[in-house]
């Protein structure tokens, strides 16, 4: 086996340069902290020729997805990045991507979203996209997100699917941060996720209409048909994990337990918070509580079965949610779980954190924190609150 | 090769077929349909949200013999650069060899109004599009509402009373922006059109085609006015048709007596209100006087 010695780079770099190995051949895009290191890398690749790729630098977000998805349609392998207001102002074009079925493959810097404005991280921007059909990942270092670009392209480009995907860092935390990072070779790269030139396509020997208008009669089916191939995603999704852990060493799950096996507590995160849960889990296992951690590693499709085999025998579940979703009834990731444990018909104490908006830092003590709170619930067997927001002053 | 007659247009293999659902006697139908014929087999269209793209692809029908897209409405111009990109990037790296022409076909909304800043972006990179821009002056897909390009005075469902204000210049912002080839059209002017498609299709970076498209509908017109309408609105002044390329505009129909703008508004029911005002139609002919004098037309004639 070929060895490679580590690269230091961070998320964004980290994601760049799987792009460039991934021979890319149209990447769109618009500035905006803090993904803007990495559309300066592929910009780098591109003018030294290390990448053959057309950059097209438009006027907005709304035109990046815009020119992806259409660069797609046209039999193109694309990639696109954005955080917060940019991927806002992309939203309405997201749905069309998935409803028409394009590959694009999207790196998004996690950030919070205004008023008031804030270039930190949290999950304000992803939360709303929840419904935009698209493929969800969330990963918890530079060499998660490297690893997870070359996996996207080929299940977004898998017949099967032909679905986009968006790869979830964490703004600053991830996008910003340097780690040792240990790529596959070009050649791995190339034959894990081959470039081939799909149909239908816009191809002037084949014509077909892309977009087309539908009556009552038929918008229902073609929804529904887009609904289907995300659920049927996620065996896909999984086992591309699995194959790149053959080749790599390296397979993350749609779901990854830590210490759930006996945990009479369970907190539920996604992102790189949930390094920091993780290391909270084994000081207080050291300290011989039953407690353990999941990270969420796909939020779309949602893998409730995969989920509910490691929480089902919990006395008490947090749920760690870095986003609001105003006026609902918990936050994003909590409405999730809950629902996944009713349809389940298992009763399990739930609490929903908020924390670690606009970027607050979160600390072990905090974690430590929602596990004493959720503690209280095993012993007492009362749920004072059903939210929780750590660290808000005043 | 320029087209020296219109029967070397008409002969020409169609590409827009008929049974679409357009009004009879729509302008954008027949624009389609001429465009098609030019543009031929190895185009992609792009059509933005509006009156052509739900009358000719209800599903599962389709009027369109080439590829065909419709993402939304404000982003045609950024779908063709999309595409443009990708046959350039999949040609350079020998994925595909065959060019193709990238074609957006976008109304006056989508063009003027909440189009206009994906437009500029395509013209400002130089991108290697055609975009033809079917002016009916209205949001008429959704209803007679006034865009930016609803000329003074006219009646929409938005301006009750008449619009108040003059059309935006789009030629003047395309040709700011030092796009390649820029030319206005009428349908009432087959031969110059088609040459103006013929040339845009050949330019090596951006050209833009602003066609006036009288909408029986919106404008208020018997339908068998529209090719008429169309003269007048150049025998007027009111649409001159000419070209800018190589940093020059050139004059491509000469209009040595013009006719006052009254023949032009009293055909139209959404001028019915103002035809007549006569300090509404002194507005109406300065105007028209100020872009005979700009463009070099002659006088008016009674």
């Amino acid at each position: 086996m070929q060895i490679i010695e580590p690269l230091t780079l961070s998320g964004n770099l980290a994601i760049a340069y799987a792009v460039k190995q991934l021979d890319v051949d149209v990447v769109a895009a618009y500035p905006i902290t803090p993904q803007t290191t990495m559309v300066e890398k592929i910009s780098e690749y591109i003018s030294k020729g290390e990448l053959k790729a057309n950059l097209l630098l438009v006027e907005s977000e709304h035109s990046a997805i815009s020119a992806c998805l259409s660069a797609a349609a046209s039999g193109a392998r694309v990639f696109t990045s954005s955080s917060s207001q940019g991927l806002l102002l992309m939203h309405e074009i997201l749905f069309i991507t998935s409803a028409l079925r394009f590959p694009v493959v999207m790196a998004i810097a996690n950030r919070a979203v205004s008023a008031p404005i804030n270039i930190w991280n949290d999950h304000g921007d992803i939360m709303p996209q929840r419904d935009t059909g698209w493929i969800q990942l969330f990963v918890e270092s530079a060499q998660e997100a490297y690893d997870k670009v070359i996996q996207a392209y080929r299940i977004a480009e898998d017949d099967k699917v032909r679905l986009p995907i968006m790869i979830n860092i964490d703004g600053i935390v991830l996008s910003h941060t340097y780690e040792p990072v240990y790529p596959i070779s070009d050649s791995d790269v190339a034959s894990f996720s081959p470039w081939n030139l799909y149909s239908p396509r816009l191809d002037p020997d084949n014509p077909i209409t892309i977009g087309a208008f539908c009556y009552p009669d038929y918008y229902f089916e073609t929804r529904y048909q887009s609904l289907k191939a995300l659920n049927d995603s996620l065996p896909i999704i999984s086992n591309v994990d699995k194959e790149f852990g053959e080749l790599s060493g390296r397979s993350y799950g749609i779901v990854s337990p830590f210490k759930c096996d006996d945990a009479d507590i369970i907190l539920i995160s996604m992102g790189s918070i949930s390094m920091t849960v993780r290391a909270a889990v084994k000081k207080l296992r050291e300290k011989g509580e039953k407690v353990g951690m999941l990270s969420l590693k796909l939020f779309r499709p949602f893998p409730s079965k995969e989920l509910i085999r490691y929480i089902k025998n919990a006395k008490a579940i947090g749920i760690i949610d870095r986003a609001f979703s105003p006026g609902a009834v918990a936050g994003p990731v909590f409405t999730e779980v809950t629902s996944a444990l009713y349809l389940s018909k298992m009763d399990i104490p739930s609490v929903d954190f908020f924390l670690g908006l606009g970027g607050r830092d979160v600390k072990m003590e905090d974690i430590k924190d929602i596990f004493n709170i959720l503690k209280r619930i095993v012993k007492t067997g009362l749920i004072e609150r059903h939210s929780y927001y750590i660290g808000l002053r005043g | 090769m320029p087209f020296k007659s219109i029967n070397d247009i008409i002969v020409k293999q169609d590409f827009f077929s008929p049974g679409h659902g357009l009004c009879a006697g729509c302008g954008a139908a027949q624009i389609a349909r001429i465009v098609m014929k030019v543009v031929g087999k190895d185009s992609i269209i792009i059509n933005s949200t509006g009156c052509l793209e739900v009358s000719t692809t209800t599903y599962p029908w389709t009027a369109w013999k080439v590829p065909y897209i419709h993402v939304a409405f404000e982003n045609a111009a950024a779908v063709a650069s999309g595409i443009r990109s990708a046959y350039d990037a999949l040609i350079m790296k020998k994925k595909l060899n065959k060019d193709v022409n990238v074609v957006v076909l976008a109304g006056d909304g989508g063009t003027a109004d909440i189009g206009l800043q994906a437009l500029s972006g395509a013209f400002e990179r130089g991108d290697r599009i055609t975009y033809i821009c079917y002016d009916n002056e209205a949001y008429m897909n959704t209803g007679i509402q006034r865009s930016g390009a609803t000329p003074y005075g006219a009646w929409t469902t938005t301006s009750p009373s008449g619009q108040r204000t003059f059309k935006k210049d789009l030629m003047g912002i395309a040709i700011a922006h030092r796009v390649k080839y820029a030319a206005t059209a009428s349908i009432a002017y087959l031969l110059d059109a088609a040459n103006k498609v013929e040339k845009a299709i050949s330019m090596n970076g951006p050209s833009f085609i602003h066609w006036l498209q009288p909408c029986t509908i919106g404008w208020r017109f018997d339908p068998k006015l529209t090719v008429k309408l169309s003269r007048l609105a150049v025998k007027t002044g009111l649409w001159p048709l000419y070209e800018y390329y190589d940093g020059a505009v050139k004059l491509t129909v000469q209009v040595p007596k013009r006719a006052p703008v009254l023949e032009y508004l009293k055909l139209q029911g959404r001028f019915r209100h103002i035809i007549n005002n006569k300090n509404e139609l002194v507005k109406i002919q300065s105007y028209a006087d100020e872009l005979a004098a700009k463009f070099g037309l002659g006088p008016v004639s009674e």
